[in-house]
């Protein structure tokens, strides 16, 4: 199969640069990945920023409140935001993973290859493995950076009907036809009769709802699981199609990618954020996943602002931490500079981009893929919640962007190298005498 | 003809047979190893983010010590004769002896790490207290260790009994998951409760509560070697885990009085409803 360009694209937009809604807040540091204290407007279209690797953005609202208080309320909600990440995280690799195993068609290899990976690897010569694997990567990577490139040139000259039209191909793209290929992958391994009429049902009901989810109102779970799911779905695809060794070295450059495009003051990310904060307007996410608590729109005066908080507090339910939360929606909502007419409610969620999603559940689902063993999985799994932890810790502490995706890959690809390498025949000689240690 | 189909018939039979069962007891294994582990993580850490960020580091740590000890092994491995099988075996046992010590270390830094992250929560809150207790970090910590080096150990083997096989077909011991499961159940109760304790000794200094919880782990190891001859490894196992347990109890601040109004407190409960 050689997919699209609007695949590519669509991954692109997935991993998109969030900007905070508010930037009209003082002090704001907009952050790669993700965003604390942020307001989801799914009615509003945010400009998507390219590439690859941006993992959502970091962000967090620095506001007027004296240092020590806003530490204190961010360290307080750093755990619980924390875990409203790894959750997601955790359910997308689960649902990767339990496909690799189970539906054998991902990991069969097939002679189809992305037209982004042109070089074909081949078993017998390692040298020229190498060769073609590090071809392959450049390639893709340049594809990203075109992507990146093309992207923020149309965010510049505001062209945002092209960017919608984007957008929705590409969700179009995933929530109907590799949701199909899915299903009736799942369907082949199990043996499961189907007729042409109720697959058509349950694809359009699926697709349709998603597209609807994602891009205009849904229950929050709803959408959230949609992304998920999508993200999943996209993943699996990057497994089977891309080439063993070239997979490899693409998640280490989209790493060193993600990194330099964050953190340097010419990166595509930077300018196109910059230039998000100039026009004041959020931007475009192509699809960032939102783990926002309570989200509303159209608040306009303080007197529904104390509903809306009496309504957070019931939905909250028991994570939330009631005084203080309330307290300081009303003190983010008094800060808040909207015109009255459109003030948004905030939302108490993280954001973090779906590239994100992707490239971890890229590289769990090999480990699972290759080997069959599942110490390597387990060991990534952790690898990688140990460093988004990491990371969000990076960014309480330095308070700046940061990508989401080098500290975890790295950690995920020594952990997935070591342990397929060095403790699988160390746990393996142990289990065969039945020791322990 | 008509012979031949009964004996197809059986054989269908005995597949979907075998299959069940080792489905079955694939289940029932996995209930007994991984059952208080699942339990104990529902009930007590799955409510409170920053305790399962703990549980996740302390796996990590875990992981980290058990990489560096595969890496020494690896290299002795490498370097010496592979036809010679008792010096492969020695050096799994000198392997062995090695991971424990290289856990305990990591257990140490991973206490000074969180009394560090601790002493930086008290710091920034409202109360100069932390959100969370050095004890309850110690047995989040132990359960983390506890949770990882049982996955580790058993995952495999798990999935391996999914598939088909016959247990001990080269002569080796029948009981071999049922004991596989049992060891793993015993270890993840014996890490979280030397983590109670390891800390307790740190936080008060006492280094012979240290060095007598190396000591266990090194003696728990070396009863494993026993194996097959498992009534040599698994009640002696067993027994230090009970004796643990206890130990753990009264150093984390119980005692025979607050069991006493626990037990009194549920019979007033029970009459009282």
């Amino acid at each position: 199969m050689n997919t699209s360009d609007s695949e590519e694209d669509s991954y692109n937009e997935r991993s998109a640069l969030v900007q905070s809604e508010s930037p009209t807040i003082p002090s704001y540091n907009q952050d790669h990945d993700m965003s604390l204290p942020q307001e989801t407007d799914t009615k509003r279209r945010r400009p998507v920023s390219s590439g690859l690797s941006e993992p959502g953005p970091v962000e967090r609202e620095q506001a007027s409140t004296p240092d020590g208080e806003e530490e204190e309320l961010t360290l307080k909600y750093g755990a619980k935001h924390v875990i409203m990440l790894f959750i997601p995280v955790t359910l997308c690799m689960v649902v990767v993973v339990a496909t690799i195993k189970s539906v054998s068609f991902y990991t069969e290899k097939s002679s189809q290859r992305l037209i982004y990976t042109p070089f074909e690897e081949d078993p017998n010569s390692v040298g020229q493995r190498l060769l073609y694997s590090l071809l392959n990567t450049i390639v893709m990577i340049s594809v990203i950076v075109v992507m990146t490139i093309i992207l923020v040139v149309l965010y510049k000259y505001r062209c945002y009907k092209f960017i919608h039209g984007w957008l929705i191909l590409s969700s179009l793209m995933l929530l109907f036809w590799f949701s199909f290929m899915y299903l009736g992958e799942v369907f082949k391994t199990y043996n499961v009769a189907m007729d042409y009429p109720t697959l058509v049902m349950i694809i359009w009901n699926f697709g349709v709802v998603g597209m609807i989810c994602i891009h205009w109102k849904g229950p929050l779970r709803l959408q959230q699981a949609y992304l998920i799911v999508i993200s999943a779905l996209m993943a699996l695809i990057f497994i089977k199609y891309l080439p063993e060794w070239s997979a490899w070295v693409i998640l280490g450059a989209i790493s060193i990618y993600d990194l330099i495009a964050v953190l340097s003051p010419k990166g595509p990310l930077r300018m196109l954020v910059e230039t998000a904060q100039e026009r004041n307007e959020p931007i475009f996410p192509a699809l960032i996943y939102s783990s926002a608590m309570v989200w509303m729109v159209g608040m306009a005066d303080s007197s529904n602002t104390d509903s809306a908080d009496d309504r957070r507090r019931n939905e909250g339910g028991a994570r939330a931490q009631e005084g203080v939360e309330s307290e300081d929606d009303a003190a983010q909502g008094g800060r808040r500079r909207y015109s009255a007419e459109e003030d948004l409610e905030e939302d108490r969620g993280v954001k973090l981009g779906l590239g994100d999603f992707i490239f971890y559940s890229v590289l769990v689902g090999k480990a699972a893929a290759t080997g069959g063993d599942w110490n390597t999985t387990l060991a990534c799994f952790v690898a990688i919640l140990i460093g988004l932890c990491l990371t969000l810790l990076l960014l309480a502490i330095f308070k700046k962007a940061l990508p989401a995706l080098p500290i975890s890959i790295t950690f995920g690809l020594v952990f997935y190298f070591s342990t397929d390498n060095l403790v699988r025949p160390f746990m393996d000689s142990l289990a065969a005498h039945q020791y322990y240690i | 003809m008509k012979s031949y189909s009964t004996l197809s018939f059986q054989r269908g039979l005995t597949h979907l047979l075998s299959s069940l069962m080792q489905t079955l007891s694939c289940n029932s294994r996995k209930a007994s190893t991984f059952g208080p582990s699942f339990a104990l993580f529902v009930f007590t850490i799955a409510k409170d983010p920053l305790r399962v960020i703990i549980l996740i580091a302390g796996a990590f740590f875990w992981l980290l010590s058990l990489l560096l000890s595969s890496l020494v092994w690896f290299i002795a491995i490498k370097a010496s004769n592979s036809q010679d099988h008792s010096l492969q075996r020695g050096l799994l046992i000198f392997g062995v002896f090695f991971s424990v010590l290289l856990q305990e270390v990591f257990r140490f830094a991973y206490y000074r790490l969180l009394r560090k992250a601790n002493e930086g929560l008290a710091a920034i809150s409202d109360d100069d207290s932390s959100a969370i207790s050095v004890r309850q970090m110690a047995y989040v910590a132990g359960l983390g260790f506890g949770i990882m080096s049982g996955a580790f150990s058993m995952i495999n083997i798990l999935s391996d009994s999914l598939g088909p096989g016959t247990v001990g077909i080269f002569g080796d011991s029948q009981y071999y998951f049922i004991t596989a499961a049992l060891m793993t159940l015993a270890l993840t109760l014996l890490h979280t409760f030397w983590g109670v304790v390891f800390f307790e000794g740190c936080e008060k200094s006492r280094w012979w509560v240290i060095a007598a919880v190396v000591g266990l782990h090194l003696l728990v190891a070396g009863l494993s070697l026993l194996n097959p001859l498992y009534e040599g490894s698994l009640p002696p196992v067993y027994g230090i885990m009970l004796l643990m347990g206890v130990w753990a109890f009264f150093s984390s601040g119980g005692s025979l009085n607050s069991l006493n109004a626990l037990c009194t407190r549920r019979k007033a409960e029970a009459e009282s409803s």
